[in-house]
């Protein structure tokens, strides 16, 4: 059974198609990529995923429930969260605040509770303080738990992100190029910790990347978006040699070249 | 060893300055020594239970030893204390979730207002019975009860306008502030529930009800001695709640959601807050805290009219806030706290002074150009009037110089 499952689904801006009948399906124990040249329509998905937009046409369904139409933040609830493209931290809070706020659906204090200070409320933050340090240490970043998000470097940022997105815990994480930026010990440390985190954290994994170490090394299947289209579908190495996929990235007639090379 | 030299020269500092309040009754700058003694305690690293025992004496036994002999001190403190309590406010909506509120003022008169109309003869005018003004009992339930209008009424505006973001909602809550100042204003008829500009008078003030224990103790106090006091501990009991309420929300997950829906509100949506409800609440929190300390200025009062709910008391709070610093608790306090000592105290202070030197004609020699009578000075030129020229002023400086406010938001020290 997939975890979650597109069927069809389309996101038009205006003339622009973002997205043509996307099918795609993510199995449990899963790491996929999603790749495809710039402005292929794979952080629509992803926001279209996430319910940031509203899909025109289609059907996303997780765990066999249709997430189409609901909330951004009921979404979080259901089990899917994410990470930014362009880094979308909480600049003036704290790394453990910005952990935090990503655990803020499953804490469930009541606002007389946190007035009066009940005991059910500190032990509730004692837990969830120890449970964000717990992934702060996770994505390396102890060190810098009181520090403002705005002052880390910006690998640490992107792994700040991660835990963030951690904190909601997931069943399903989704990485918005979480290694751009990186050089290639950071990018091996971060496939390492992607890993680490399949069935012990989240169950499934989908990541855009450009970088295609990354995605070769770690992916267990590979999706291939171009002008919205789904092109191609399968395991890295049969991706990297598919016609279209070359041809989306290279260009027409590419694929001669790269045959004789 | 540092601590309890430090804690030594509190106690030194306190002291001084109150002899200093004590001796010269009519001096601001004795008083101002006093307040900034509370400031001090703020940024002093002495022990902290030796802190909190001091700031307790002075705010609890000295300062009110000091109101009694003159009652000046008490007013002051006790305006210090209501726009400390509307900056704390004002600073949940503003400085924490981000949303620029120009119409605060509007919660803070439907507050006043609430009781205004109960708590005085004016309720007769639409509700035949003959039963008000109500007994004085009834103000601390309505104190509990303004709690509740003023969230309702802030989740009312609300619901219709947080969709729109900065410079629109900002229009219309000031909009929103001038049609709860023209209601107050028109609505002496066709049914007289307002008293438009005339304003509603006498107000209830709120029950005496710890008189059996002084006389039990065998104490006489005039009532013109006693209430000073009485709403000068009441307002300290406010201010205290609220200081207590905002840092534990602060430091809970609705807090945390506030903060994040000020710094990015579509990241936040994406990590589960429920953006448009977390807003409303923090519309709630901060509209009920104006509209609990409308009450208690209604009461202290006993006269109000619409004059004191104009557009510029709620630029006047926003200011605090900004100069405190947005988001900080120490700096909502510190901001109101200024800018209240400034207009009440310094301004008019200086005011007086100058008029003391024009009428004793005292002649400053300026070299080169002779002497100078001060009684020449023109009668316009007195400080007091000029306060929102000054204010204007040192917000300007501030916005350059330390545009994050006097006491910003710190990050946790580390441990």
């Amino acid at each position: 059974m997939a975890l979650l499952e597109l069927r069809g689904v389309s996101k038009r801006f205006g003339g622009l198609q973002a997205l043509a009948s996307v099918s795609l399906d993510l199995d449990d124990g899963m790491i996929a990529s999603l790749i495809g040249p710039n402005g292929a329509g794979k952080t629509t998905l992803f926001n279209t995923l996430t319910g940031l937009y509203r899909p025109d046409e289609g059907e996303i369904l997780f765990q066999e429930r249709s997430l189409v139409g609901l909330k951004p933040e009921r979404i979080t609830a259901a089990g899917i969260s994410r990470t930014f493209q362009n880094i979308r931290l909480f600049s003036h809070m704290t790394v453990l605040e910005n952990v935090l706020v990503g655990m803020h659906a499953r804490l469930q204090t009541s606002l007389p509770a946190i007035l009066l200070d009940s005991s059910a409320f500190r032990s509730q933050e004692k837990v969830a303080r120890s449970r964000a340090m717990e992934l702060i240490e996770l994505t390396g970043l102890s060190e810098r738990a009181s520090e403002w998000a705005q002052q880390l470097s910006y690998g640490d940022q992107r792994r700040l992100e991660i835990a963030r997105a951690l904190a909601a815990a997931p069943q399903l994480l989704l990485l918005d190029e979480p290694t751009a930026g990186m050089n290639t010990s950071e990018a091996r440390s971060l496939m390492t910790l992607f890993q680490k985190l399949i069935g012990k954290y989240v169950k499934a994994i989908l990541l855009i990347e450009h970088n295609m170490r990354v995605v070769m090394g770690i992916s267990d299947r590979v999706h291939v978006l171009d002008y919205g289209e789904k092109i191609a579908e399968g395991h890295p190495d049969e991706v990297r040699r598919d016609v279209r996929v070359i041809e989306a990235y290279l260009g027409q007639g590419s694929w001669t070249h790269y045959a004789k090379s | 060893m540092s601590g309890a030299l430090a804690a030594l020269g509190l106690c030194g500092y306190i002291a001084a300055s109150c002899l200093l309040a004590y001796f010269f009754p009519q001096s601001a700058l004795a008083f101002l020594a006093v307040q900034a003694s509370l400031l001090l305690l703020y940024y002093v690293a002495a022990p902290r239970n030796v802190k909190v025992f001091l700031g307790a004496m002075l705010l609890l036994v000295l300062l009110p030893a000091l109101g009694w002999m003159n009652g000046y001190y008490l007013e002051v403190a006790i305006q210090i204390g209501i726009y400390v309590a509307l900056a704390l406010g004002l600073n949940i909506v503003v400085g924490f979730v981000g949303l620029l509120n120009l119409g605060f003022v509007a919660f803070y008169a439907i507050g006043a207002y609430l009781w205004a109309i109960f708590g005085s003869p004016q309720a007769n005018q639409f509700i035949p019975g003959g039963f008000f003004p109500l007994s004085a009992n009834w103000f601390f339930l309505f104190l509990l009860l303004s709690i509740a209008v003023g969230a309702l009424t802030g989740i009312l505006l609300g619901l219709p306008v947080l969709r729109l973001r900065g410079d629109y909602l900002a229009i219309v809550t000031l909009g929103f502030a001038e049609v709860v100042r023209a209601l107050v204003n028109n609505l002496d008829k066709p049914i007289n529930l307002t008293n438009g500009p005339r304003g509603i008078s006498p107000i209830t003030k709120p029950p005496l009800f710890f008189e059996p224990l002084l006389e039990f103790a065998g104490l006489h106090i005039p009532s013109a001695k006693l209430y000073p006091l009485y709403f000068y501990f009441l307002v300290l009991f406010i201010v205290g709640v609220i200081i207590l309420a905002t840092q534990r929300l602060e430091n809970s997950r609705i807090g945390r959601a506030w903060k994040a829906i000020r710094e990015d509100e579509t990241a936040a949506a994406a990590m589960g807050v429920p953006v448009v409800r977390m807003k409303l609440l923090g519309f709630a929190v901060g509209t009920s805290f104006a509209s609990a300390v409308g009450v208690l200025f209604a009461a202290k009062q006993v006269f109000i009219n619409p004059e004191s709910f104009t557009f510029m008391e709620s630029i006047g709070v926003l200011a605090m806030v900004i100069l405190g610093g947005m988001g900080s608790i120490p700096g909502a306090i510190l901001g109101a706290a200024g800018v209240t000592i400034l207009n009440l105290q310094l301004l008019k202070g200086l005011s007086l002074w100058l008029n003391g030197l024009r009428q004793s004609g005292t002649e400053l020699a300026i070299p080169l150009v002779g002497t100078f009578s001060l009684s020449q000075l023109p009668a316009q030129f007195e400080p007091a009037k000029y306060e929102r020229m000054i204010f204007g002023l040192i917000l300007i400086v501030m916005m350059i110089f330390r545009p994050q406010g006097v006491l910003p938001p710190e990050q946790e020290r580390k441990k």
